[in-house]
């Protein structure tokens, strides 16, 4: 179990590595990062002062171990726009990002799961038809047309909710702000929630709900309804844990790309994220935001990978202990 | 004395899209206590349907049509689902076919067991555990306590039904329906299996209906046999009667069909000509009469009932109006003999 911990820990540290080297070799390749930075009248003595300065006359190798080593302390330098630190800058939008992520990952859960469940266990049913067709629309509608949908309803319509930004915010600690303490910050929540994590939502549904299917017909839930257990114990007790495995999987990817690609639903509701953050940085090519955020994205997806391979681990026995029967 | 279970007339329909298909027709037995009922027949003849049904377990749309299912003398079909979930595992136990698919992955055996029996029986968690570690005992795994919290990937296919067999019994069943216990393992294995599921039935005075399609292991284990031919029964009697001296013609080649050591190399197995009809094509009349050699008018026309032969019953009418019309056949190798169609040794003729 340690080495296998230990064999991920070195694996996910060697596909950093080369994502570090994608965002670095960014730099070289779009545009010189010293036209981006001056201006016009500055002389060439002057940028090749500057070039020294920065280290970029080093050689390559020198100049990605510096990278990577600023990387590790996240000093990703400073924005050619904003003139700001690029660390400063994402830490001040990374936590309405996280929040919203968050949200919208535990809605997708927490109601796709028992949808899914519901819709395997009774399959003809009124509702179970109600929810597939409900999830036929979450799969095939574009998130923003949902977004759009939603602010028309429930904000310009019913005036119920607010249809941009985060409401009021709370410092905690340094630097994160948020949303959960506040009775506007927790309405804003929720049409953006809703709209990132619909798709997410429904595909859960269906994919716990095919899951669900399988496993019912297998032989050891029959053998476990000839034994008598109740339908409790068979359905969420046998059924619904060896659904997980694929659940798992796919939930842990999908929660990589809700905190990667709230890029659109964040322009939709204004939300003060990194996807904003992102795009203006891609209309400005801004480079060191741009490799921020890459090797941010590219640092998420790997630490969510780690966890389901552990929660892999901790749900199957067979990925334990491996295959050899007695 | 009341049968443990005794089976009435019973019928089965699937409704399909293209009509109504009847699995199982007018079936009737009985399983005294104690005792062991064999059920052969061909793939689809119903064996297993008849099992599911018996334990209210038909995959749906399937269902009981028709006629009773008793168990000690008290009726069994169209109970509510929470009174016949507790009928299972506690009063009627089954033992699937595939050990190896039968438990499930992710929990330890030990958990499975104990489930099981606080299911059924009011008793503190320890005891049920003692309880569960006596069940592998008695199954013959080895090192049983710490074998309680083994995963089922960890045992070979012979002991996983051992631990199915366990799992079957744990709740002292009346009746435990053995749907081809053997199928799935290995031949070495399988007489270890059947004679540990006929010891510890006996021990328990536990009644046994035992599926399968393996004459062999009906004649080792079962008192009495039943055969079944495209849902309908074709033959009961006693296991020494339908092997030695069949009473309806199917049996008869069936058992024709059956090699043994004693035969001529050289000479091909017996086999019945054409196919069991399928569900939506039954002839009319006795099932069988298109590939009887016996069948005469009356077998097209009419439905045979069963009538009595010496220690059962036969659906045929050559045992209509008391004595069997049947040639004398003595055992089944005569009965090929007499005529049941032998194929050729066509290799030959292609070679």
């Amino acid at each position: 179990m340690l080495a296998f911990t230990i064999r991920r820990l070195f694996q996910a540290a060697g596909v950093l590595l080369v994502v570090a080297l994608f965002s670095f070799v960014m730099f070289r390749f779009v545009g010189d990062p010293i036209n981006q930075m001056v201006g016009v009248d500055t002389s060439p003595a002057e940028r090749a002062q500057l070039r020294q300065d920065l280290g970029l006359n080093d050689q390559i190798i020198v100049q990605f171990a510096r990278f990577v080593g600023n990387a590790v302390q996240f000093n990703f330098g400073i924005s050619y726009q904003m003139k700001q630190p690029v660390a400063q800058l994402i830490a001040s939008r990374f936590p309405a990002t996280a929040e919203l992520s968050l949200v919208s990952a535990l809605f997708a859960l927490l109601i796709g799961v028992p949808m899914g469940v519901y819709t395997g266990l009774y399959r003809d049913t009124l509702l179970s038809r109600l929810f597939m067709a409900i999830s036929l629309a979450g799969i095939s509608l574009p998130t923003f047309l949902i977004g759009i949908l939603l602010i028309f309803v429930f904000s310009v319509h019913l005036g119920w909710l607010p249809s941009f930004g985060r409401g009021d915010t709370v410092q905690i600690g340094g630097f994160w702000t948020t949303g959960f303490l506040t009775k506007s910050g927790l309405l804003s929540l929720i049409l953006p929630s809703i709209t990132l994590g619909l798709f997410q939502m429904t595909l859960i549904m269906r994919l716990v709900r095919g899951e669900m299917l399988e496993v019912l017909r297998t032989d050891f839930i029959k053998f476990a309804r000839a034994r008598g257990l109740s339908r409790r114990a068979i359905n969420f007790g046998h059924a619904l844990k060896n659904t997980l495995i694929p659940v798992i999987t796919i939930t842990g990817l999908q929660l990589g790309s809700i905190i990667a690609f709230a890029i659109i639903t964040e322009t939709v509701f204004q939300w003060p994220g990194m996807g904003l953050l992102f795009l203006q940085a891609v209309q400005n090519v801004d480079i060191p935001i741009m490799a921020a955020y890459l090797l941010l994205i590219a640092f998420l997806f790997t630490v969510i990978n780690f966890i389901v391979d552990l929660l892999y681990v901790a749900v199957d026995p067979r990925i334990r202990l491996g295959g050899s029967p007695a | 004395m009341t049968p443990t279970l005794s089976v009435k007339n019973l019928r089965v329909e699937i409704p399909t899209r293209r009509g109504t298909l009847v699995a199982i027709d007018d079936l009737s037995f009985d399983i005294a206590p104690g005792e062991v009922l064999g059920m052969v027949g061909e793939s689809g003849a119903g064996k297993s349907i008849t099992g599911s049904a018996i334990i209210g377990l038909l995959e749906p749309p399937g269902h009981v049509a028709a006629g009773e299912i008793s168990l000690q003398g008290e009726r069994i079909d169209g109970l509510p689902p929470d009174a016949m979930r507790r009928i299972r595992g506690r009063r009627i136990g089954m033992i699937f076919q595939d050990p190896l698919t039968s438990l499930n992955p992710l929990y330890r055996i030990g958990d499975q067991l104990i489930e099981t029996i606080l299911t059924h029986e009011n008793m503190s968690h320890a005891a049920a555990r003692a309880k569960a570690r006596q069940l592998l005992e008695e199954v013959g795994i080895p090192a049983a306590g710490e074998r309680l919290s083994s995963y089922p990937h960890q045992f070979s296919g012979g002991m996983r039904q051992r631990v199915v067999i366990a799992l079957a019994l744990a709740a002292d069943p009346d009746l435990v329906i053995a749907d081809e216990p053997t199928t799935a393992l290995d031949v070495s294995v399988q007489a270890q299996i059947i004679a540990l599921l006929k010891r510890l039935c006996e021990d328990r005075g536990t009644s046994v209906l035992l599926i399968t399609h393996d004459m062999g292991v009906i004649a080792e284990t079962a008192d009495r046999v039943c055969v079944l031919y495209a849902g309908r029964m074709a033959e009961i009697g006693s296991v020494q009667d339908v092997v030695k001296r069949p009473q309806h013609p199917y049996t008869v080649g069936l058992m024709a069909a059956i090699p043994s050591l004693t035969m001529d190399p050289h000479e091909s197995l017996a086999q019945i000509p054409g196919s069991m009809p399928r569900l939506g094509a039954i002839p009319s009349g006795c099932a069988f009469n298109p590939r009887c050699q016996f069948a005469f008018e009356r077998c097209s026309a009419e439905r045979p009932e069963p009538y009595p032969t010496t220690s059962g019953r036969a659906a045929c009418f050559l045992h209509d109006t008391g004595g069997s019309k049947l040639p004398p056949v003595e055992n089944a190798r005569r009965a090929e003999k007499a005529g049941i169609a032998v194929k050729g040794r066509t290799e030959d003729t292609v070679s």
